[in-house]
């Protein structure tokens, strides 16, 4: 094979690595993500020394103060109890990554595995993981993540869990065609020459070709998970009040408009940026390390 | 093509099976006794045991399962606590409104995407381009209530054209007995009041639940058409002279749908899980209105059955798909064809 052809050969003097490290910085809307995502990241991390306002984020009251506009103390206004709708923003970031930590944390590496033993067994393993999927993917997913958390009571941790049981079959999915295109590849067939164990084909051979996917997969999947942990809240199903949610917020301050506006739509852009940041960031890696999904 | 229909409805029955047996489980492994969480703490124990005979819930698991399932077969859904009315009725009749919405949204969604789609690509790097991506990106990134509210914010109470809440204005009287869809039935009727009245409930709520599927629709049809422009067929066609019109929506455009259509079969689910939250804003009496309040009541009936009700919903959405590709690219048929 001539150097032209092998994709991992350095062009112009630089590493595939550097190339695509090149890619992403020559990408705009690749860096506002991933800078959006940082800042989200930094305002959960460290919530209670950035917010103008801390105590706003239990059941802290002002009553002189409520229902006022954005201003220069209180930027996104203040809720109806006269808690300061900037600060609740900045600590309902933890929440919604605690939840993308909490979801993503379970359902990544068990439908990873899934999708690795589905394509690399074949067979009977094959077929019932793959039906199962089927049959799970045809669940619309937030009727029935309704169901679970209206069952169990609504909560925080219950709402996890029934986003958690519906999303690995995504990641199943997507390691499944992965791992059988990699099935006929020579170097599947010299491990199993050499003697490897499947375990060894299985997350030493087959794992390390999938992590690009999954990365960028990960990336996009963190604005949706905040995006339906914010719907659940919305429906009075998820995190509940004090609890500052940017879901729950929304659904609070609905109730204000459209004259206080703020309270529902402050919150309301402040799920979307996050959202976006993700979707950005994610958009990003897949044109950088080159990855369909 | 038989075959491959007959091979494709035979997987759909073992699916719907599959979902159903998947229901039944769910909604017995949860912690808690239906008949208590249905009556409420203030309940007593001869009450829940009444219950818990009427519901069945004192048989042995398989014994449920097959009452379940037979009923399921007869179309019985069993009875609601909230409405106590069978559940298969009060789901029929909250159906009409969300398949009318549902489809609203659909059309919306064809008809806006997939040429804004191709504006992009024949403009493709220029600001028309830009602006367009700036679009379908905040579709995609924009959650469906939180876009509602603004609509009913910016919408309803700055321009009072189009009405915020429910399907009909209820000064007009009318009943949609044919169809169940306004719009249709209206039509039927002749009353063109009521098809305009419907129309602008529908609006709203129909660009709420469809930005989402348009800002993904419009980037894959752009993709498509780009791909397809560098085909010898398309240089082949203008060489003929055909005008660039045809070339572009007829020929082009039927080789480059197939990637939307796929993505607009999968958007199917989370359009009744959307609707779920702009039915809920906007007051719209759909099932998934239905299915939010029989959840916050803990009517575990209803609930199954809105679920097993979407979960059909979204199957036959997907096998139609299938086989409306399967016509466009006879390709799509034997590759499906062999994978199932």
């Amino acid at each position: 094979m001539s150097a032209m052809n092998d994709p991992d050969a350095p062009v112009h003097g630089l590493t595939a690595r550097q190339m695509a490290l090149y890619r992403f910085r020559r990408n705009p809307l690749a860096v506002v993500g991933t800078l959006i995502v940082f800042s989200v990241i930094l305002a959960a991390v460290f919530a209670p020394w950035i917010a103008p306002a801390p105590e706003s984020a239990g059941s802290f009251v002002d009553f002189r103060n409520r229902h006022s506009p954005p201003n220069w103390d209180n930027l996104m206004g203040t809720d109806n109890v006269g808690r300061d709708v900037f600060s609740r923003v900045i600590f309902g970031y933890r929440v919604s990554l605690g939840l993308v930590v909490g979801v993503l944390g379970v359902a990544v590496p068990f439908g990873v595995i899934l999708g690795l033993c589905a394509g690399y067994f074949g067979g009977w393993t094959e077929t019932i993981i793959m039906r199962f999927t089927d049959i799970m993917l045809a669940l619309p997913p937030l009727a029935m993540a309704l169901a679970i958390t209206a069952v169990l009571s609504p909560n925080l941790i219950n709402a996890m869990i029934a986003i958690t049981l519906l999303w690995w079959t995504w990641h199943t999915r997507l390691i499944y065609r992965i791992v059988k295109g990699q099935m006929n590849e020579d170097y599947v067939e010299a491990a199993r020459v050499a003697g490897a164990s499947h375990a060894h084909i299985l997350f030493r051979e087959l794992l390390p070709n999938c992590f690009s996917a999954v990365a960028v997969k990960i990336s996009l999947d963190a604005g949706f998970v905040i995006l339906f942990g914010a719907a659940l809240s919305f429906l009075g199903l998820g995190v509940q009040p004090p609890t500052p949610d940017l879901g729950t917020m929304v659904a609070t301050g609905s109730e204000y408009l459209p004259e206080m506006w703020w309270q529902a739509v402050m919150p309301g852009l402040a799920i979307l940026y996050a959202i976006l940041g993700f979707n950005l960031l994610g958009d990003g890696l897949r044109d950088m390390l080159d990855v369909e999904l | 093509m038989f075959a491959y229909l007959f091979r494709r409805t035979f997987t759909l029955l073992f699916v719907l099976l599959g979902l159903a047996v998947l229901i039944f489980v769910i909604a017995r492994i949860v912690p808690g006794d239906p008949a208590r969480i249905a009556l409420g703490p203030l309940a007593t124990a001869e009450q829940v045991s009444q219950l818990q005979e009427e519901m069945g819930l004192n048989d042995p698991y398989p014994v449920q399962l097959w009452t379940y399932l037979s009923g399921l077969v007869q179309g019985d859904l069993g009875k609601s606590l909230l409405t106590s009315r069978p559940v298969m009725d009060d789901i029929m009749g909250a159906l009409p409104a969300t398949f009318e919405l549902v489809l609203f949204t659909v059309v919306l969604q064809v008809l806006i995407s997939i040429p804004l789609g191709v504006i992009a690509a024949i403009y493709r790097n220029t600001w028309i381009d830009s602006v367009l991506r700036v679009i379908s990106l905040l579709g995609v990134v924009t959650p469906g209530f939180v876009l509602a509210i603004i609509l009913q914010l910016i919408a309803a109470h700055y321009l009072g054209f189009f009405p915020v809440t429910g399907r009909l204005d209820p000064g007009i009287g009318f009943s949609a007995d044919v169809t169940g869809l306004l719009t249709i039935d209206g039509l039927i009727a002749g009353r063109f009041d009521v098809v305009v009245d419907a129309l602008r409930h529908l609006f709203l709520p129909a660009i709420a639940l469809a930005a989402a599927g348009i800002g993904q629709v419009m980037r894959i049809t752009r993709t498509a058409m780009i791909e397809v422009a560098s085909r010898d067929f398309v240089e082949a066609s203008r060489a003929y002279g055909i005008p660039e019109r045809v070339v572009t929506f007829r020929y082009m455009l039927r080789v480059a749908s197939v990637a939307p259509l796929t993505i607009l079969g999968l958007e199917f689910a989370s359009l009744i899980g959307n609707a779920f939250i702009v039915e809920f804003v906007f007051s719209w009496p759909g099932i998934a209105s239905y299915g939010v309040r029989t959840i916050l009541q803990k009517d575990l009936n209803a609930v199954i059955g809105v679920v097993l009700v979407s979960g059909v919903f979204f199957v036959v959405a997907n096998l139609t798909i299938d086989l409306l590709l399967g016509i466009l690219d006879p390709r799509h048929r034997i590759r499906a064809g062999r994978g199932a």
